[in-house]
């Protein structure tokens, strides 16, 4: 973010970057920056609150009041995450066919999502599959995890994609599980803790580390707030 | 794992910085053509990807909107952009701005690059693609750039 606003005011342009991560922008120094202690993908703060938006503008605008730089300020409030509080979602029943469980969950989530997508016009998900693929992918997650190689259960793109389109599912139907706008990482935290999908993606990032299928793969496949080993041993 | 501490863990990653802090004057604010370059790996015509270490970028028309969010990392919050994409992409309230007379207008034109790049040197973005998205903002005779991260 600091180096790519130099690059733009190089160019000649004025620039006010937002920072999420201060000591990012401490060290790439762009002209002007205003540090926000807000969660890594809110640069606004608030979702659907167009009052603290505007406060948020209006003091990045201020910067280019200065005469001279690097100018770097810090926004008086700070929001947190909601990690460690998962949503509290009531999933729908599952699909009742003979599928894998976790396939038939997602089954029984697609008119949720689908609710959702109507309500916000937007979704996340299609990196490799429609979210109408999604449930079916999720049974190939789920051979992995039991011990199959990942290389020959017909996953039709990179784990890591499919990883996210089957988390971003699952978080976009939360969406209308949930009364009014979820904090941040809330949602996540209720796909990998609560949901038998996250359990499936968690056992599955084990058994490919243990296939060494490369550390792209394992790195990637799940957040890294949400790295566990549901067998026990748990992040910090 | 709190976000907080994910930003911690990040704050250890390398950045590059220009020998001299380069700075331009703007117009006042009221007379300035605002445009966003945001480096959440937007993109438009429903194309939800965009792969690891790609330093190329997105010419996005705001009057289309449509945006998709496509960025490889998994390490933040999505909900609150498919609730509102002002918290990335403020649309809305530089329009709004425009129309108050803070700004003096916002440009049709806006800029993604996509963060979290492994090359902490951004060669490319710094020689090739930075330029260029800069030029197709000044051609659109923008004064000022919001940059937003994800």
């Amino acid at each position: 973010m600091g180096t790519l606003a130099s690059v733009f005011e190089q160019s000649g342009l004025a620039t006010v970057a937002i920072s999420i991560i201060r000591e990012q922008i401490e060290a790439t120094q762009p002209p002007r920056a205003l540090h926000c202690e807000f969660p890594l993908g809110r640069p606004l703060g608030k979702p659907g609150d167009s009052i603290f938006q505007h406060q948020v503008l209006d003091a990045a605008f201020d910067l280019l009041k200065a005469e001279s730089g690097p100018v770097l300020v810090d926004y008086p409030e700070e929001i947190n995450d909601d990690a460690d509080a998962p949503l509290s979602c009531t999933i729908p029943p599952a699909d009742d066919s003979d599928k894998h469980p976790a396939e038939a969950e997602a089954r029984g989530l697609l008119p949720v999502w689908r609710r959702s997508y109507e309500k916000y016009g937007r979704t996340t998900v299609g990196k490799v599959v429609t979210p109408e693929q999604v449930p079916e992918i999720i049974t190939l997650f789920a051979r992995i995890a039991d011990g199959e190689d990942w290389t020959s259960v017909g996953l039709p793109g990179d784990p890591t994609k499919l990883g996210a389109d089957i988390k971003n599912f699952y978080e976009e139907a939360s969406l209308s599980l949930s009364d009014g706008v979820p904090g941040a990482r809330q949602a996540e935290t209720w796909f990998v803790t609560q949901t038998k999908a996250g359990d499936v993606i968690q056992r599955a990032r084990i058994a490919l580390e243990k296939q060494e299928a490369g550390s792209y793969f394992t790195t990637y496949i799940l957040p890294m707030t949400q790295v566990r080993d549901p067998e026990g041993d748990s992040n910090d | 794992m709190s976000d907080k501490v994910v930003r911690k863990m990040l704050s250890r990653l390398e950045g590059y910085s220009f020998d001299e802090v380069p700075w331009v004057s703007p117009k006042p604010l009221s007379e300035c053509r605002v445009a966003v370059v945001t480096t959440a790996g937007l993109n438009q015509e429903g194309n939800a990807d965009w792969n690891p270490g790609d330093q190329g970028f997105t010419v996005l028309s705001g009057k289309k909107g449509d945006f998709t969010l496509g960025h490889f990392s998994p390490n933040f919050d999505r909900t609150g952009w498919v609730v509102d994409s002002n918290v990335v992409i403020p649309l809305d309230r530089l329009n709004e701005m425009a129309a108050e007379g803070k700004i003096g207008s916002v440009s049709d034109t806006h800029i993604s690059f996509m963060g979290a790049q492994p090359d902490h040197t951004l060669e490319t973005i710094r020689l090739d693609t930075g330029p260029a998205a800069a030029k197709v903002l000044l051609e659109e005779e923008v004064d000022v750039v919001l940059l937003t991260p994800v």
